[in-house]
């Protein structure tokens, strides 16, 4: 299943949620106002590093860019697609949730 | 896929409905029950799963005559008539607001985020709000 | 293959019609199907003619209209939200339709994938 979180960790408990309801080898992608999970160093980077064996993470390019987000550190292992690979990523898994 | 052929002949889907948002502080609760209702003329295998403050809308007396909107809490009982029988509450979310599956307006299965995640797993389409 | 697109929420309060409007561009590009785009909630006012964003912004209901005609899509807005909007036949931009929620629950039957757009 590929799970989309479009939610600031820091406003909502989107994230907190779709972590806890993922199954293993599931994938979330951060997309919105989700993307601000995806940065290194802050207060909730752990809660995604920790999950890094059992989820793949991916997070939406476009949407880092048009927050000025271009040049900041990803937690390492997520991974940036484009529109493109958004539909890739459907494609990939059979269902898909969007946490909103 | 878990898709297999329905008594018509149809494909018949696992579809569910996940509901994270209290009721009427925005519409979302109402809209998607309308959803629900609507889908269960479509003889696809629904599941209805309250997480999150989605519990919320299942709370027992609510009255909303001050507020001027409409207590939709007791269509959920309705429900049943449509052959919409399973209805998922994830204990977590109910403990977590200080509730008892005794304070919700219809009968429920309250499981463990561990047996709903697997649930969750096997369906088709996942319609949440 | 096969898409169905919800879309939730209004243009420009929140950003999920651009997201919407975006991954269906990208599908078609690859050469998959966008069977049919439903509007719900707030996601009927993406059908309002009447709509006039600023010279400077994107216009999302003539974005969805346009892409529509080129892709002959199948633009379906819900009926029940749409009149408790305020959206009717008449405000209707080009390429959209008005009709019940049980496009929907087709779409998810119909679609090989679902994908959803909120807030």
């Amino acid at each position: 299943m590929l799970h989309t979180v479009n939610k600031s960790p820091f406003e909502r408990n989107t994230l907190r949620s779709c972590l806890r309801l993922a199954q293993k080898g599931s994938a979330v992608l951060l997309m919105e106002d989700g993307v601000y999970a995806a940065l290194s160093g802050t207060a909730v980077s752990d809660e995604i590093a920790d999950r890094m064996d059992d989820l793949s993470f991916y997070v939406l390019g476009p949407d880092i860019a048009a927050r000025g987000l271009s040049e900041s550190p990803l937690i390492g292992g997520v991974q940036v697609v484009d529109y493109g690979g958004f539909v890739d990523l459907v494609v990939e898994h059979e269902a898909s949730n969007a946490w909103l | 896929m878990s898709d297999e052929m329905g008594y018509e002949g149809e494909v018949v889907k696992r579809f569910m409905y996940v509901n994270r948002k209290a009721p009427y502080g925005t519409i979302y609760a109402l809209e998607n029950l309308e959803t629900v209702l609507i889908a269960a003329a479509f003889d696809q295998d629904v599941s209805v799963v309250f997480v999150d403050d989605g519990v919320y809308q299942l709370k027992k007396g609510q009255d909303t005559k001050e507020i001027g909107m409409k207590n939709f809490s007791p269509t959920f009982r309705a429900l049943d008539d449509y052959d919409v029988e399973k209805l998922y509450v994830e204990k977590e979310s109910l403990e977590a607001r200080g509730l008892t599956a005794e304070e919700l307006v219809v009968p429920v299965e309250v499981v463990s985020t561990e047996d709903l995640r697997e649930i969750m797993a096997q369906q088709d389409v996942v319609l949440s709000c | 293959m096969k898409f169905g697109i919800l879309v939730n929420e209004g243009p420009f309060t929140h950003q999920a019609s651009d997201s919407a409007y975006r991954f269906a561009e990208a599908a078609l590009a690859k050469g998959h199907e966008v069977w049919r785009v439903f509007f719900y909630h707030d996601g009927v006012n993406n059908s309002n003619k009447l709509s006039e964003p600023q010279s400077d912004d994107r216009n999302l209901v003539k974005l969805w209209s346009e892409l529509g005609r080129e892709h002959d899509l199948d633009l379906v807005v819900c009926v029940a939200a749409a009149l408790r909007r305020g959206i009717k036949d008449e405000l209707l931009a080009a390429g959209f339709r008005i009709s019940g929620l049980g496009q929907l629950v087709e779409a998810g039957i119909q679609a090989d994938r679902l994908v959803v757009f909120g807030d």
